[in-house]
Order: C-alpha cells, then sequence, then structure tokens
C-alpha cells in the first residue's frame, strides 16, 4: 500500500506555493449561487426535466445543469486571488444525494463538478504566464453520522453502518480522482467518525490508482467549547485523522474567525502538516445571513498569518470573491508557518487526547 | 515517583470479560447501564485508556462489542478516554475500529498466523488509524525468554515500519508469565521481561511496551495482599526499564516504598530471581500473612503489631518527626520539652523539629502516601506540642513585642458553615489540614450569617474566604455570599466546598457573581495546594487563570447539557407514570395510626416521671405491635398534645439497640478513605489506615454507649391518605372528610425509553377515585445533642480526631436509626414481619418499601420538613428543630417518609421544567419564585 504508492507531482507544486507564501482558497460556493436567483428550471436542465422530486437546492446537481455558472464562480474566486478552488461537491455521495432520488447520478455530478473547475482554472492559468491553479476536490461530511444516535432513546442506534459510509465515500472519491483534481479536501468534519471513513475510503482508492494526492483534512469546531459536534477537543481530532498523514489540516465552518481563534492557536502548535483556516463571515444574524464584510475578515486572517497560525486561509458560508479578494490581498507578503518536526510521541485519543511520550 | 512512573499509563481491565467476572456477569445479563458503570467507575479511578474485551463462547462478539461501543458513545465521562479493543478474534476488532472517532489500540495482533496475515491486518490498522499491541508471538509460539522476546519484537518491529506503520504506533507486550510455579524454568520470567523491555525500548525507536500484569502472581490467586504486592513491585522494576503502560486494575495501585518491607524484600527476590530460595520463602511469608488476615477478619480488627520502640532510641528532633508522622501523642509533651531545653527559644521548636516534621506528613499526604486520618492525628500531635509550648511563648512575646518580633502566620483563613446549614465534618477537616500548614484558621462554625461572616472577614483582615455547606439550598446562599461580596468591594479569593457544592455550580452560579475569584475545592486534600497558590503572587495569576478558564468550559458545558435533551411537557410526563390495578394492590394498614415516639432521655428541659418510663416496654425490631401504646389518629393528639402527654407514650429506646444497624461505608467517606466497606480495611492502599480508623471508631461508639453520651430520640407515625394527581391529601382519619396537609410531590420528566416510567412519590399512594384507603408514613429520628456536646468536650482539648470522630459517629447513628425505625415501620405495617433478612441485606435496602428524605433526590423540596414537623409535632417529641434552610439541629437527624407501595423505590425526580414548578407553586400555595428559589438547582430553566 502506502510504501508503493507514488506521489502525484502535486505535492512539489504546492509545496513550493507555501514555502512561498501564504496560500489563498476559495469562498462559499453557496452563498454566491444565491445572487443568481436561480430556479427550478435551472437544477432540473434538460436532463432531469420529468425527475419525480423537487431539485430546487441541490447545488451540487448544478455542475450537470447550469455548468456555465459553476465554472463562472470559480473563476470569480480565482480572479479574486485564489490559489486553490474547491468543487462543487460536498452533498456528492450517494447518502448525499438520497434526498434527491439521485444515488444514480454520483458519478456523473463529481465528473462533471471536477470540469466545471478545471476548465476554471486552466482559463486563469492561460491567463497569468506562470501561474498555477489548483483543484480541491470537495468532500463533505454527510447528513448521517457514525457516532451519534439519531434517537436519544436508543443511544446505540446509528442511522447508517461504516461500511455503507465507506462505500458512499469510495465512489464520490474514485469520481473525484478519475476527473483529474489536485488535491482531495475532506471538511466540514462534526463527526470524527465520517471522517475516519472518507480518509479509509480515500487510502483504498489510493491504492487502486497506485498514486497518492494531497489530503486536505478540515473540522469545524461547532460553538464555544471548542469541540466536534461529536464531542472532541480540536487535539483529540487531530490525533484520531493523524494516520491519515494530512497535507494540511484546519478548521473551516460554524464559527466566524474572532472566534475560531483558541482553536486554530491550539491546532498550529500541534499540527506536523500545513494548516488551513476558512471561517465563516462571522456568526449567522437573525435572519441565518452573514454580515461579516470582506475587510473584517481579512483583517482577522492577517492576524491568524501573522502570528504563525495558517498556510492557507480562505472563506466559508457568507464569503463572496469580494471577500477573497481582501483576504488575499491582507495575507500578502505575511511570512509563512513552519511546519514543526513530526513526534514520535504514541498520541491518542477519546473525545480528549492522550500523549504518550 | 521517578519521571517515568509520572508518564506511565494505566490501561483498566474492569471491562475485559476474562478478567472481571463482575462485567462478564452484567454483560451476560444484558445489563448495559451496570457495564457502563464500571467502565465509567475505572475512567473515574483514572484509568488513562479502557481495555474492552467481550470474547466469550456464548455471546455474539462483534454485535456485542459494536453496542457497547456505541453506548460508550453517548457517554463522555467514559469515552474521553481512548479505547483499547481487545480480542483473540480479528473480526470482533475490526467491528469495533468501525465504531472509534478516536484513536484507539487494538489488542493485539502478533506474528502467530504468520508474516502475511501480521501485514495484512497491520496495514488495514494503518486504514483505520490504530495503534497496535504486538505481542511477542511467531509461527513457533510464545516468547518467555530475554533472547526470544527481543528477537521476535525486532522482527515485528523491522516487518511494520518497513510497511510504513508508525514506530510510535507499535505498542510491544514481551508476555508477562508466571513466576513462583515451582518450576525452575519460570524463575526468571519477571527478569526475562525487564530486561527485553529495556532492550526493546533502546534499540527499537519510538515502540511502546505494555502488558497485562495480573499474570505474573498468578500462582498466588486467592492471596490478594501478596499478588498487589507482587504487581506494584513488577511495575515499579518494569517501569524503570522503560515499560510505558500496563493493564491493570485502576482502583488498586499500590506505592513500593510502602509494601511492608519484608514482603517486599521477598517479592523482590522472587521477581528478581535473586535467591533460589526465594519462590519457597515467598510461599511461606504469603501463607503467614494470609492466616494472620484470616484471623483478624475472625477478630474484627487486625491485630496490633509489636510495638516498635526503637525510634524512642533516636535524637529528640528524629523522635517529634517520627511522633507527628505517626501520630502518636504519647510522648510528644516530654520530648517537646526535652527539646526546650535544647533550643534557645520555643517558636524555633515550632518551626524547627515541628514543622520539619508537618512538612514531611504535608509532603506524604500531597503524594497520596499518607491519608486523611492519619493528618488529622499528626495535627493533634502538632497542638499538643504547641499548647504545651504557648506559656513558655506568652512569656516570650513580651520581650519579642519589645524588640519588634512579630511572627506572622502564612495567611488568614475564614471559614464557615453558611446560613441555615449544620454540617461542619467537612469544614472541619479543612480547618485543621490548613493549619497544620501554618495558616491561621478563624472557624466561626455553624449557621453563620453572611453579614457576620463579611464583617469578621474585614475585620481580621482573611486573606481567603471559605464557605461549607451541605444542604441544597445553602447554594443560594453562597450566591449571596458571593454578590455580598461584590458589592462591599471585597478581592480575597473565595473557595467553595461540601458536599452539595460542584465545580459545575460554582462555575455556573457562583463566580459570576465575584469577579475577583471563586475556587471550587473538591475535597480537604485539596485545600493546601489551592490556598497556598492563591497566597503566592506569583502562583495566584497563572492558578486564577486556569480556575477561570475552567469555569468558562463548565458554563459552556452546563450550557450544552441543558440545550441538548429537552424536557418532557410535565402534561406527557404524567401520562408516563406508572400504571398500577388499585383493585388488588396490597396496601397494608399500620398497626397504629397517629405517631409513637422513642427515646432513652426525655427531651432536654423536660423530666420524666421515673413511673412512666419503667410501664414502657421496649417494642423492639421483632416485637412490633403494640395496640396499647398508641395515640389516637386525630389531629388533637398529633397537634395539641402537652409535652407530658407526649412523654407518657414514649417507647424506651438504647443506643445498643442502634448499633447493629450501622452501615459503615459512608463513615470512610467522612473521612476521605475512597473504597467499600468491608473491602477497605484490607485495601492495598488505604486498608491500614481504614482498619486503625475502624478500631478507633469501634472503640468510641462503645465508650459513647457505655457513657451514654448520646440522647437519640425518635418519632413515626402514620396517617391515611389518598393522592390526588402528584400530590397527596392526608386525612384525620379513615373517614378521610377532613384533610390534614396535603405533600405535594414533584415527577421525573426527563424523556426515557419507551418501557420506562416518569416516577413521582404520589404514584405510590392509592388515588383518592380509587376507593381504597391508603396510608403514608413519616418519621424523625436525632442521635441528640450529645453528639455536639461530646465532640466539643474534645474539641475545646484540641483533639479534632476524636472531635470529628464524634461528629462522623453521630451522622452514623441517625443513619442507623432511620433503618431501625423503618424496619419497624414495616412491621408495624405487617409485611415487615414476614421479611427474611440480614443485617447486612436490611442496610442495603433489600426490602418493600422506601423512606424518602425531604431535600433528597426522590422529593427535593426542603420545605416538606416543616410540613411534616406540624403534622406530627416534631420538635416537641425529638426536639429536632428546623433552621430557617430547614436543615435539622441538631445535625445528626433524619427524617422523611414512609411508603408501603410493593413497587415503590428511589428515584431522583431530576430536573424541572418550568411548566411542572409553575404548577407545583399553584399546587403548593406558594408564589412561584419562592418555589423556584426551593427547589433552584434543579431547575432546567432560569428563574
Amino acid at each position: 500500500m502506502s510504501s508503493t504508492l507514488s506521489d502525484s507531482p502535486v505535492f512539489s507544486d504546492l509545496n513550493a506555493l507555501f514555502s512561498r507564501r501564504i496560500g489563498v482558497l476559495d469562498g462559499a460556493m453557496g452563498s454566491v449561487l444565491q445572487g443568481y436567483g436561480l430556479e427550478e428550471a435551472d437544477f432540473r436542465g434538460e436532463r432531469f426535466a420529468d425527475h419525480p422530486s423537487d431539485l430546487k437546492g441541490n447545488n451540487d446537481l448544478l455542475c450537470l445543469t447550469r455548468p456555465d455558472i459553476i465554472q463562472e464562480v470559480h473563476e470569480r474566486y480565482f480572479a479574486a486571488g485564489a490559489d486553490i478552488v474547491e468543487t462543487n461537491t460536498f452533498s456528492s455521495t450517494t447518502i448525499g444525494q438520497a434526498d434527491y432520488s439521485l444515488e444514480s447520478v454520483v458519478t456523473d455530478l463529481n465528473t462533471a463538478a471536477v470540469q466545471c473547475a478545471r476548465r476554471a482554472a486552466d482559463a486563469a492559468e492561460k491567463a497569468t504566464l506562470g501561474r498555477r491553479c489548483f483543484v480541491a476536490g470537495a468532500i463533505g461530511p454527510l447528513n448521517r453520522t457514525l457516532s451519534m444516535s439519531p434517537d436519544v432513546n436508543r443511544p446505540e442506534y446509528r442511522a447508517v453502518v461504516w461500511a455503507e459510509v465507506v462505500e458512499a465515500y469510495t465512489e464520490q472519491v474514485r469520481a473525484l480522482i478519475a476527473g483529474g483534481v489536485d488535491t482531495l479536501l475532506v471538511e466540514t468534519i462534526f463527526d470524527t467518525l465520517n471522517s475516519k471513513a472518507a480518509l479509509f475510503a480515500i487510502d483504498t482508492v489510493f491504492e487502486e490508482t497506485a498514486t497518492r494526492l494531497p489530503v486536505m483534512i478540515s473540522v469545524t469546531i461547532t460553538d464555544a467549547s471548542g469541540r466536534t459536534l461529536s464531542g472532541q477537543t480540536i487535539k483529540a481530532f487531530y490525533h484520531s485523522i493523524r494516520h491519515a498523514k494530512p497535507f494540511s489540516v484546519g478548521i473551516n465552518c460554524a464559527l466566524g474567525a474572532k472566534e475560531m481563534r483558541p482553536y486554530m492557536e491550539e491546532l498550529a502548535s500541534i499540527a506536523e502538516c500545513y494548516v488551513t483556516c476558512y471561517p465563516n463571515a462571522g456568526l449567522p444574524n437573525a435572519f441565518g445571513g452573514y454580515d461579516e464584510d470582506p475587510a473584517d475578515m481579512a483583517a482577522d486572517l492577517a492576524d491568524f498569518a501573522s502570528a504563525g497560525f495558517v498556510n492557507l486561509v480562505g472563506g466559508c458560508c457568507g464569503s463572496t470573491p469580494d471577500h477573497i479578494a481582501a483576504i488575499a490581498e491582507g495575507v500578502k507578503g505575511l511570512s509563512v508557518r513552519s511546519v514543526p518536526a513530526r513526534s514520535n510521541a504514541l498520541q491518542l485519543s477519546g473525545l480528549e487526547p492522550l500523549t504518550v511520550a | 515517583m521517578s519521571n517515568a512512573a509520572a508518564n506511565f499509563l494505566v490501561v483498566g481491565e474492569r471491562t475485559n470479560i476474562t478478567g472481571s467476572p463482575r462485567f462478564a456477569r452484567m454483560l451476560k445479563a444484558g445489563d448495559w447501564d451496570g457495564c457502563l458503570a464500571i467502565a465509567a467507575q475505572q475512567v473515574e479511578n483514572g484509568a488513562n485508556i479502557i481495555d474492552i474485551n467481550v470474547d466469550e463462547a456464548l455471546i455474539d462478539g462483534e454485535a456485542t462489542m459494536v453496542k457497547f461501543l456505541n453506548l460508550i458513545s453517548a457517554e463522555p465521562d467514559i469515552c474521553r478516554v481512548p479505547i483499547m479493543l481487545d480480542s483473540s478474534k480479528w473480526s470482533v476488532l475490526e467491528a469495533g475500529l468501525q465504531c472509534l472517532q478516536g484513536k484507539g489500540v487494538v489488542n493485539s495482533i502478533s506474528l502467530k498466523d504468520g508474516e502475511e496475515e501480521f501485514l495484512k491486518r497491520a496495514r488495514l490498522l494503518m486504514r483505520y488509524g490504530a495503534a497496535a499491541v504486538v505481542m511477542a508471538f511467531d509461527e513457533e509460539g510464545q516468547a518467555a525468554t530475554r533472547d526470544e522476546k527481543v528477537r521476535i519484537c525486532t522482527r515485528a518491529y523491522n516487518l511494520l515500519t518497513g510497511i510504513g506503520f508508525l514506530p510510535e504506533d507499535i505498542i510491544f507486550d514481551p508476555n508477562i508469565l508466571t513466576v513462583a510455579t515451582g518450576i525452575e524454568e519460570h524463575n526468571n520470567y519477571a527478569v526475562d521481561f525487564f530486561e527485553a523491555t529495556k532492550i526493546i525500548k533502546d534499540t527499537l525507536p519510538g515502540a511502546k511496551v505494555s502488558g497485562g500484569v495480573s499474570n505474573v502472581s498468578f500462582s498466588f490467586r486467592g492471596n490478594n495482599p501478596v499478588r498487589e504486592a507482587m504487581h506494584t513491585a513488577f511495575l515499579y522494576h518494569a517501569i524503570r526499564e522503560g515499560m510505558d503502560m500496563a493493564i491493570v486494575n485502576a482502583g488498586m495501585l499500590g506505592v513500593y516504598d510502602e509494601i511492608e518491607p519484608k514482603l517486599r524484600d521477598l517479592v523482590d527476590d522472587v521477581l528478581l530471581n535473586r535467591n533460589p530460595e526465594a519462590t519457597d520463602k515467598l510461599i511461606t511469608h504469603a501463607e503467614e500473612l494470609k492466616a494472620e488476615a484470616d484471623a483478624a477478619k475472625a477478630g474484627g480488627v487486625v491485630a496490633a503489631k509489636p510495638a516498635a520502640a526503637a525510634w524512642r532510641e533516636l535524637s529528640v528532633e528524629a523522635r517529634m518527626s517520627h511522633a507527628l508522622v505517626k501520630g502518636i501523642d504519647a510522648f510528644i509533651e516530654a520530648d517537646t520539652e526535652e527539646c526546650r531545653q535544647k533550643l534557645p527559644r520555643p517558636l524555633d521548636i515550632i518551626e524547627g523539629p515541628l514543622m520539619d516534621g508537618m512538612r514531611v506528613v504535608g509532603d506524604l499526604f500531597g503524594a497520596g502516601k499518607m491519608f486523611l486520618p492519619q493528618v488529622v492525628k499528626s495535627a493533634r500531635v502538632m497542638k499538643k506540642a504547641v499548647a504545651y509550648l504557648t506559656p513558655f511563648m506568652e512569656e516570650e512575646k513580651a520581650k519579642a513585642i519589645a524588640a519588634g518580633q512579630v511572627t506572622k502566620a502564612q495567611g488568614k483563613f475564614l471559614i464557615a458553615t453558611v446560613k441555615g446549614d449544620v454540617h461542619d465534618i467537612g469544614k472541619n477537616i479543612v480547618g485543621v489540614v490548613l493549619a497544620c500548614n501554618n495558616y491561621e484558621v478563624i472557624d466561626m462554625g455553624v449557621m453563620v450569617p453572611c453579614d457576620k461572616i463579611l464583617t469578621k472577614a474585614k475585620e481580621i483582615g482573611a486573606d481567603v474566604i471559605g464557605l461549607s455547606g451541605l444542604i441544597t439550598p445553602s447554594l443560594d446562599e453562597m450566591v449571596h455570599v458571593a454578590k455580598e461580596m461584590t458589592r462591599q468591594g471585597f478581592d480575597v479569593p473565595l473557595l467553595i466546598g461540601g458536599a452539595t457544592t460542584s465545580a459545575a455550580h460554582s462555575a455556573v452560579k457562583v463566580a459570576p457573581e465575584y469577579a475577583p475569584g471563586v475556587v471550587h475545592v473538591l475535597d480537604a486534600s485539596r485545600v493546601v495546594n489551592v490556598v497556598s497558590a492563591l497566597l503566592s503572587d506569583e502562583q495566584k495569576p497563572a492558578f486564577m487563570a486556569e480556575n477561570s478558564s475552567k469555569q468558562e468550559e463548565q458554563r459552556v458545558q452546563f450550557e450544552a447539557r441543558r440545550n441538548r435533551k429537552p424536557l418532557l411537557k410535565i402534561k406527557q410526563a404524567r401520562e408516563r407514570a406508572p400504571q398500577f390495578d388499585w383493585a388488588t394492590i396490597d396496601i397494608p394498614k399500620p398497626a397504629f395510626l397517629g405517631t409513637k415516639i422513642f427515646g432513652s432521655q426525655p427531651v432536654a428541659g423536660v423530666v420524666l416521671p421515673a413511673e412512666a418510663l419503667a410501664k414502657e416496654g421496649d417494642p423492639g425490631v421483632s416485637s412490633p405491635t403494640e395496640p396499647g401504646s398508641t395515640t389516637p389518629a386525630t389531629t388533637d393528639s398529633a397537634q395539641s398534645a402537652a409535652a407530658g402527654d407526649l412523654l407518657l407514650d414514649t417507647c424506651h429506646l438504647e443506643l445498643g439497640d442502634i448499633v447493629p444497624f450501622v452501615d459503615w461505608g459512608p463513615f470512610f467517606s467522612a473521612w476521605e478513605l475512597h473504597g467499600r466497606y468491608p473491602d477497605i480495611l484490607t485495601d492495598d492502599v488505604v486498608g491500614e489506615e481504614a482498619t486503625k480508623l475502624f478500631a478507633d471508631a469501634k472503640e468510641m461508639l462503645q465508650r459513647i454507649v457505655d457513657e451514654k453520651r448520646f440522647s437519640p430520640r425518635a418519632i413515626m407515625g402514620f396517617q391515611p391518605a389518598n393522592s390526588v394527581g402528584d400530590s397527596v391529601e392526608i386525612y384525620a382519619d379513615e373517614a378521610r372528610s377532613e384533610v390534614l396537609d396535603t405533600l405535594h410531590f414533584l415527577r421525573q420528566q426527563r424523556e426515557k425509553p419507551a418501557n420506562q416510567n416518569n416516577h413521582c412519590l404520589a404514584d405510590y399512594i392509592a388515588p383518592k377515585d380509587s376507593g381504597r384507603i391508603d396510608y403514608i408514613g413519616g418519621f424523625a429520628v436525632t442521635a441528640g445533642s450529645g453528639v455536639e456536646t461530646f465532640s466539643k468536650e474534645f474539641k475545646d482539648d484540641g483533639d479534632d480526631y476524636n472531635a470529628i470522630m464524634v461528629q462522623a459517629l453521630g451522622d452514623r447513628i441517625a443513619e442507623a436509626m432511620a433503618e431501625l425505625f423503618h424496619k419497624k415501620a414495616r412491621d408495624f405495617s405487617g409485611y415487615g414481619q414476614t421479611e427474611d433478612l440480614t443485617m447486612q441485606e436490611m442496610i442495603r435496602e433489600k426490602y418493600r418499601g422506601v423512606r424518602p428524605a425531604p431535600g433528597y433526590p426522590a422529593c427535593p423540596d426542603h420545605t416538606q420538613k416543616p410540613q411534616l414537623w406540624q403534622l406530627f409535632d416534631v420538635e416537641a417529641a425529638t426536639g429536632i428543630k428546623l433552621t430557617e434552610s430547614n436543615a435539622m439541629y441538631p445535625a445528626s437527624s433524619v427524617s422523611g417518609f414512609y411508603f408501603n407501595h410493593p413497587d415503590s423505590k428511589y428515584f431522583a425526580v431530576g430536573k424541572l421544567g418550568r411548566d411542572q414548578v409553575t404548577d407545583y407553586a399553584k399546587r403548593s400555595g406558594k408564589e412561584l419564585a419562592d418555589a423556584e428559589k426551593w427547589l433552584g438547582p434543579y431547575l432546567d430553566y432560569d428563574a
């Protein structure tokens, strides 16, 4: 397995980027799509005109039905200064698409999503001589969890089992890699066990393809408890996923940058790889919107960069190309975080970490 | 402990079906709550990792492992630690790996089935993200000698790291094999392990070493003291060679230094294989120890060891230190005098030999090598020495003041039990421990109002204020004190302690009211560290920062907990009340209605005519019905009887009758010795101290009985009653036309599984519309005012040890009375007479019926006490008074209700919703705010 795999050339390209400067990731897809005022017909397109259930709101489907718009959003992010964009595949698994009865098109969704992003990247590279633009295959958290029971009266019950989750992720990962992504980004992790199943699937597909891509991992700290929804502290989480030899690890979603600061600080102090951060544009307001403006968000992320917390910054819910432009400008010229040497302590965890020196 | 020992990890073995018969039994019976409790207890006892093994022929390993792990995932107190999955079946291990969000350990893989299988499993572990215990086992079998262990582990290490397995994720188990088997080849097994451990740690970088220790002592099964000594010594040597973790019983780890020296030498001879006769000698000694222990068990008390008077030959300083550490006060005055002749000033003795001795005590206590009763005894010796020196120091003081020399204590600590609360054993212990550490302790006693505490604090310039309390209303009073401290501009730290307090309550309710700092102190053993940190300019900022960040975390967790599980509406909860067939249910009619009073002496201040006493027989436990001595069931008799009438009805009660009902379990926890009685007496760690303490307690109890130091009194009564909703109407007589009073009860509102009910005590009384007459009982018992008087005699004499002992025994006697009178109540109700229970079974409450106490989990409102007091005229009968917080005084008192329902049981009402509290206030005619005040800690919302 791992010993016989070869590393994709993307490793050296990204290493080159991160050794020079703070990298920039894109911002939200959903928040930007809202501005296009898309209707049910846009989501259905021709292919799904007769689909029995409503499809509006299934943003991932737009990769097949309005690829022009998806590609345009990616282009706007590259234009704003992003080095990496995420494919529009947050829910493109059989489990995620089950709500729309679209399990059968999951491979198509992922393939089309990579194409949209890849076309935008190619265009951006062509526009600026020597520019390198990357496509990260986004792998979301699923709406069913392996660590928690949906039924308070049956704590031992699970809505889904490990093998099903691994199977769903395997199909997505195969399609993303076949489509040509540069890296994989397992993100918005609120249940570590789901993410471990995704990482298990990724490792299985790497073995099939005999090639390893950079694996980026991003967890969601739910609130001021400093824990994931499934109860782990940030350090316990890191111990749980360290085996996957992450290329980067970071925090995204749920919180604005200000609320993330203590957890970013802790993560930066322990991560033996690059560190990423893409917060929401503040905490949701009373209407569920986000109103932190680009300058605020850029200032906070620049602060993280100056403090040596991060190698890659971007935005999650509520962020737009304007935010990313401000962020890219804000971190320009700031020194890069150096990656600490690997520890050879045994690093275990339950909800809390345990280190055996 | 060395640094190596400090990093050593304990892997709990109690959830291993092959190692714990109790876990095995529960697992097979499907008692999942029991299984979870064992897991939780291990973590509480300090296990860093828990080992889970469900390998049993009749159990579906995969399904059981998955279910147990899923259940554990819902218990943050358990799943905060990593899990070690333990099975001989790979499929069970893999099923377990699919349930762990944390990074766990698989126990185990080995080369037993060949390289291919070994590496296949290792690759999967890398993919799952787990560390592995690798047994020193290969195709040829188990490695026994040092060289075999090292050879197999080295081969496994090279294979694993060759495929990219992280070296730090390899935990070798080089096989701990049984020694002292009588077979000569086995004699070197422990040495082989120690030496192999060292070589592995030196030559295989990153790899860790673990092992299952209990195997080493297998030849001594049945002799736990020897086994525990062997385990302790084995770990001591193995840790020195680099062992990182071991699978052991987290609750039973000893300290190498404290193994009895002869035993330790013999054990070391065996483990280190340094004497060909080691095994025989250890076996002989083990048999002697066992015989001694058996004899002691038979005699009840461990026989005193031969007096080692050798210490009397030492220098006077060494003797004083010895006396302090051992708590021997017999020679301290003579030694102090001898020392005084030797040293220029009395203060030199205090600051020299005495403080040196106390420092040793403090260090041993801090390191867990001495336990609280010993420390209190040391303090007694210290006080005695200081008392002896005081006149000399007074004399010197005049000169000293003239010379401008004043001795200064380390800091002034003001401590008080808050208004409305009378419990002070824990507070006294804290005072003693601090005084031992040279703090000036001002103990204001019990029931101290806020303004008195704060006035005194200003007057003396207290450096720290400590509040103590045992009953729930005290929590509010502590919040009040905190608010007042803010208002009055205090800036000294506020310490919170006592049985009812918690870190969570202090964080959520008290700390936000007082910015300069509120610290919850779990027990007396922590208080010195806390106070010394608070009074040190260097340590205080870091300590307070950590304290407030912990409190912030607790507030967040509290909110999260509160938000997680919404309560049922009270209407829904009532729909889930247990249903009984009231037509057929057995409702015993008590042998009397109204009240009966019991006492050995009249209530203070009232003289009982001798002939009245002589007429009364003792109803005793086994001759329950005494038709002649009952009072008629009328309001008149219960409420307006003159004291003389009541006394005529007083049944005779002797202290000696109560003693057999004493439950010794909680006695040891009062002294902060943790463990189950009677096992605690032979516990590896605290056994010796517990045994001494127990002997002292028995001696003191005998003295109390012989000298009639306590004057126990009790009242019990029954009245006809019916339930109306969640309330119980109490009637004057069986005609049930006149309602004397109504008791309002509370119902559980937490969401429960479908097959469980939401309980309320009113469920146990026949509803009014059932057409049946039911009965409710009530009682109040007290050990009497003698407890305080006798305790004070010791305290005034500087003997805190016996002062606390008397108080602790007072509490035991009061609890024993509650048990004794419950027995009488069951006998009076009829069904008790056919009970066939041993005293142990009775103390474990294995009978029908319950006696919930107002203010405790089943009926948390303390204001039911005044109702009971009025109904049965409790104060006139027993002398027990109620404070404004409805605490009982004397403190050694118990009161409650009797329910005879065959299905009645104890339960905790738990959190209450606003809807129920509103309804409760309405039912009981209280203002909502008043009801909320009394139910404060139980509210699920912010009042």
